[in-house]
């Protein structure tokens, strides 16, 4: 490797790229989140658009240098407007042999690959499994390879800063992330102002971290290799206005709290750590200068019941988890259902059955959300289909809970709730409000009647403890249809089991419409819900691009559906639904419309790739 | 306080289905005598149960209520009492429900101080279920689903309350209204989570549990009543509690003279001394210790949610929805 001094190459020899998808791998240790996440925010005001997608193993720490100790973060910066994180690196950064291991098939053919070579000594190499050193035995030359001897030079750079023993290396990962910010041309000032607000405090990390970055930087600069390999991303032509970076586990907490004034109640969120859905609960705790009440409870069962108690005295109670925290839920969330009461459930679905995947994204909890509980119990499902999307779909579910009297389930998973994009700030003033109203006066000659339902809606008064004159008990026990009191009546019981299902059928009269816009008369629509949405986007405009008509339709409404979705699907020859399950969303197209819809499940806890969607629409066509 | 109510006043419109003669009854009539004399206004009063015969204690109450889900109620009612820490929360259980399917919530809801009275209907038998052996059930009882007799080991409520830290234990005896009404006007006035546990008599499934405590011929001789800054005395003064070495026991007074009786004091912050208390009788057979075993200030929970609130919007203002919008960086396209 040349190591002569060069003077930097001017920015104009910089290859010109119109998008360029990196993936940082490293062990769990090495701070491989870190690095994305700062080149995600340097990406972002260089006016890049962009997408991530964060993969870390489930296990808090697995032995380092192993296969399953590896994470990674991928980003996708493009000068135009994109939609995934990307189908396969251009650059990989690999900080040991068990990263290259793990990541190295998924990489373009003549990628460039960015290796710490300390790593890649006999022991390392054994724990990934190489028998021989890839960077010696020729296995790599249909890349583009640059190396750096990342531990001796952090080291070096960072001897003066006051960090010692095991911190020294901690630094390694802004080594990393200086490279790369000159292979970017990234502003250096975004990571170094973040890195001094962070570590402050910690005069000698902040000082570590910072010569670390520099040397990177100009490792990268005075290094010919490195120097080579230098490229332009142009900002993106984005909508105008303010953007920020966000994932979705925090935008569905400020959908929350949002959703929470546009009600005008107090937001309770109460919660059992659990992954992925944690961060909400992170992210809550942060805010109690709204008046938000966080509670960790002890399991999962307490969480939504103390979340019901805070509703039913006139809290906008939430409780979020992921899928075995839904399963352990379902009882309460009957409860909820027969006392109607606004409650909602957001689950940050995962990889299952069982402890699954953890860490890994699936959609496979539609099922259980539509149908999982005991007796007849219908409730609304909404769901988010991208970080941004989360904080609208919050804010619909908390409407829904509200005006109807009832529990709302939240379907996201753990590539929304954890993977960012670019979200164009809304306009906080401009957001919907649907204020409630307490009952406060007697409703009948006879007294209060707590199911004395509002015809269009059919949702009951919500008359909150405090309020004199309303007292009322209600319960699990099936309730009169009007007095609420307990009642074994087989006609009340069917009555009430119908007015349950009405209620939920009657959330369709104020959903949206589906608009296909121009694709009416498209050979195939494509339908999906949830996280696949951009990777169903991207491969439906990729098949347009060669001359196909496709049309594309994305529900937000799981249940009830919007009430022309029969109409829209018998308008195509051919429906495709592509989704993180075994055909979920297909078999209740099927089951409601009689749609003869084709599935497109993909069950690898990993997104959809664009290209694997367009050469599904491909096949569809063909056959 | 003076009220203007009287116990109709909490009486429900629903007719009480428990079954004729159950221990229930006079609870219910002692908290609505209570109710009405501590005068909380009604619509500030709320009622929380799981699931059991005990549970249905809601519906009779002429307050706000939720008769919930089984084992769940002092999660609920920790909701409740969270969000609104000026209602009055109540939560009546049993010893399945509180003990077998929601021990966890029951301890965690000690542990944490809510402000909730969690009244422990304990009748030592499945009633609603027909008679099988419950978490407080004697070894050896011989039920539906024990024919052979149960090898469960029992709780002792009382010294499971104070082992989950709880703040204020005590307990007493359906049939003894005025002690019943004494207990839960302490535990009312006690800020924090209260345990008191009721020896209730399920009279279909599991008579006379408690006869050796309620029976004229014997009630003397096993109550032992615990008052806050008296001696332990009983059975008309002939015998008294003494503590030695961390375990308590019983004394005969005219052998031993009264220096040896231990002075009950509810206030020590170490439980050790209630402790002990608790683990004098089993069942019960023998001097069982009736009344407030342990009633100590502790921050309450819903408070301290409260403070943090408060704390919070001192350092950082009323919450900006538009600012945190822009907490993380922010850029601007033109």
């Amino acid at each position: 490797m040349a190591t002569t001094q060069e003077p930097a190459p001017p920015v104009t020899d910089r290859v010109k790229r119109e998008r360029v998808v990196i993936r940082f791998a490293g062990d769990s240790g090495d701070g491989m989140q870190l690095a994305g996440a700062r080149f995600t925010d340097a990406s972002a005001a260089f006016g890049n658009d962009l997408a991530t997608l964060p993969n870390f193993p489930a296990e808090i720490r697995a032995p380092a240098g192993t296969l399953p100790g590896v994470s990674a973060f991928q980003i996708h910066i493009a000068g135009s407007d994109i939609l995934t994180p990307g189908d396969s690196p251009d650059v990989l950064v690999a900080m040991n042999p068990a990263a290259l291991k793990k990541n190295l098939d998924d990489v373009h053919p003549g990628g460039v690959l960015v290796i710490n070579t300390d790593s890649f000594e006999e022991r390392n190499l054994a724990k990934a499994g190489y028998d021989t050193n890839p960077l010696e035995d020729g296995s790599l030359d249909g890349y583009n390879v640059l190396t750096a001897p990342m531990d001796e030079l952090t080291k070096e750079a960072v001897k003066d800063s006051g960090v010692k023993g095991r911190e020294v290396l901690r630094s390694k990962n802004f080594f990393a992330l200086g490279a790369l910010a000159w292979m970017f041309d990234r502003p250096r000032e975004t990571t170094l102002e973040w890195v001094a607000e962070k570590f402050a405090g910690k005069p000698a990390v902040v000082a570590a971290n910072t010569a670390a970055f520099k040397a990177g930087y100009n490792y990268g600069i005075t290094t010919e290799a490195f120097a080579h390999t230098t490229f332009e991303v142009p900002a993106a032509d984005l909508p105008s206005g303010t953007y920020t970076n966000v994932v979705g586990n925090q935008t569905i907490a400020w959908g929350l709290i949002a959703g929470a004034q546009a009600a005008g109640l107090p937001l309770f969120y109460a919660s059992y750590p659990i992954t992925p859905a944690s961060d909400i609960l992170h992210e809550l705790a942060r805010h109690k200068n709204f008046g938000v009440k966080t509670f960790q409870a002890e399991d999962e069962i307490a969480a939504v019941g103390i979340a019901l108690g805070a509703s039913f005295v006139g809290h906008l109670g939430v409780t979020g988890t992921s899928g075995p925290g839904v399963a352990l839920k379902s009882e309460t969330i009957s409860l909820a259902l027969m006392a109607e009461l606004p409650l909602i459930i957001i689950d940050v679905q995962r990889g299952g059955p069982s402890t699954g995947l953890p860490t890994k994204t699936e959609q496979s909890d539609l099922m259980m959300a539509i149908h999982g509980r005991h007796g007849e119990a219908p409730l609304p499902v909404v769901s988010a289909s991208s970080p941004g999307d989360a904080f609208e779909a919050a804010i619909e579910a908390c409407r829904i809970a509200v005006k109807y009297m009832t529990p709302v389930i939240l379907l996201s998973d753990g590539y929304i709730g954890t993977s960012s994009e670019p979200w164009l700030l809304p306009d906080v003033e401009a957001l919907p409000t649907f204020p409630t109203s307490f009952a406060t006066e007697i409703n009948h000659d006879d007294g209060f009647m707590p199911y004395l339902r509002d015809p269009d809606s059919l949702s009951r008064p919500w008359a909150v403890p405090g309020t004199p004159g309303l007292e009322h008990r209600v319960g699990g026990l099936e309730k009169d249809q009007l007095t609420g009191n307990v009642s074994y009546d087989p006609a009340n019981h069917e009555a009430m089991t119908i007015l349950r299902e009405e209620k939920t059928k009657a959330v369709a009269k104020d959903i949206p419409h589906i608009d296909v816009g121009a694709d009416a008369d498209a050979d195939l629509l494509v339908i999906g819900w949830g996280s696949t949405y951009s990777a169903i986007l991207a491969g439906v405009l990729n098949s347009r691009a060669k001359g196909l008509k496709v049309a594309n339709v994305h529900l937000r409404h799981l249940n009830p559906f919007p009430a022309n979705l029969g109409e829209v699907l018998a308008n195509y020859p051919k429906v495709l639904v592509p989704e993180l399950n075994r055909g979920q969303l297909s078999r209740l197209l099927r089951a409601e419309y009689l749609t003869p819809t084709i599935s497109f499940g993909k069950m690898q806890g990993q997104p959809f790739m664009a290209a694997e969607i367009e050469a599904k629409i491909i096949e569809c066509l063909e056959a | 306080m003076t009220s203007t109510y009287t116990r109709q006043d909490f009486q429900s419109d629903q007719e009480v289905r428990w079954c004729p003669g159950c221990g229930d009854y006079t609870i219910l009539a002692s908290v609505q005598t209570f109710m009405a004399d501590t005068g909380i206004p009604k619509e500030d009063v709320v009622f929380v149960s799981g699931i059991g015969c005990a549970a249905r204690f809601p519906y009779y109450m002429e307050t706000y209520g939720m008769h919930s889900i089984h084992g769940r109620a002092p999660a609920i009612a920790s909701g409740i009492a969270t969000a609104r820490p000026e209602l009055s929360v109540w939560v009546v259980s049993g010893d399945g429900d509180a003990l077998s399917i929601g021990g966890n919530h029951l301890i965690h809801a000690l542990r944490r101080n809510v402000n909730l009275k969690i009244l422990l209907f304990n009748n030592q038998i499945y009633g609603l279920t027909k008679g099988q052996y419950s978490p407080t059930s004697e070894p050896g009882k011989r039920t539906k689903s024990s024919p052979m007799g149960s090898i469960d080991h029992p709780f002792n409520p009382v010294s499971l309350a104070l082992g989950a830290e709880a703040s204020f234990v005590a307990r007493t005896l359906d049939m003894d209204r005025n002690h019943t009404i004494e207990t839960l006007r302490a535990a009312n006035e006690h800020k924090g989570s209260a345990l008191i546990e009721i020896y209730q008599n399920c009279n279909v499934f599991n008579d006379k549990a408690f006869i050796e405590l309620t029976a004229k011929d014997s009630r003397d001789s096993n109550q032992i009543r615990l008052v806050h800054g008296e001696k332990i005395l009983f059975d008309g003064g002939t015998k008294g509690v003494a503590i030695e070495e961390g375990r308590a026991f019983v004394v005969d007074v005219a052998q031993y003279g009264d220096d040896v009786v231990h002075t009950h004091d509810a206030t020590l912050s170490d439980p050790s001394t209630a402790f002990a208390l608790s683990r004098l009788a089993h069942g019960p057979h023998g001097p069982t210790p009736i009344g407030i075993f342990r009633d100590v200030e502790r921050p309450s929970y819903e408070a301290a949610v409260d403070a943090q609130i408060a704390a919070a919007r001192e350092a950082k203002g009323e919450g900006d929805l538009a600012a945190v919008l822009r907490s993380n960086s922010t850029w601007t396209v033109d």
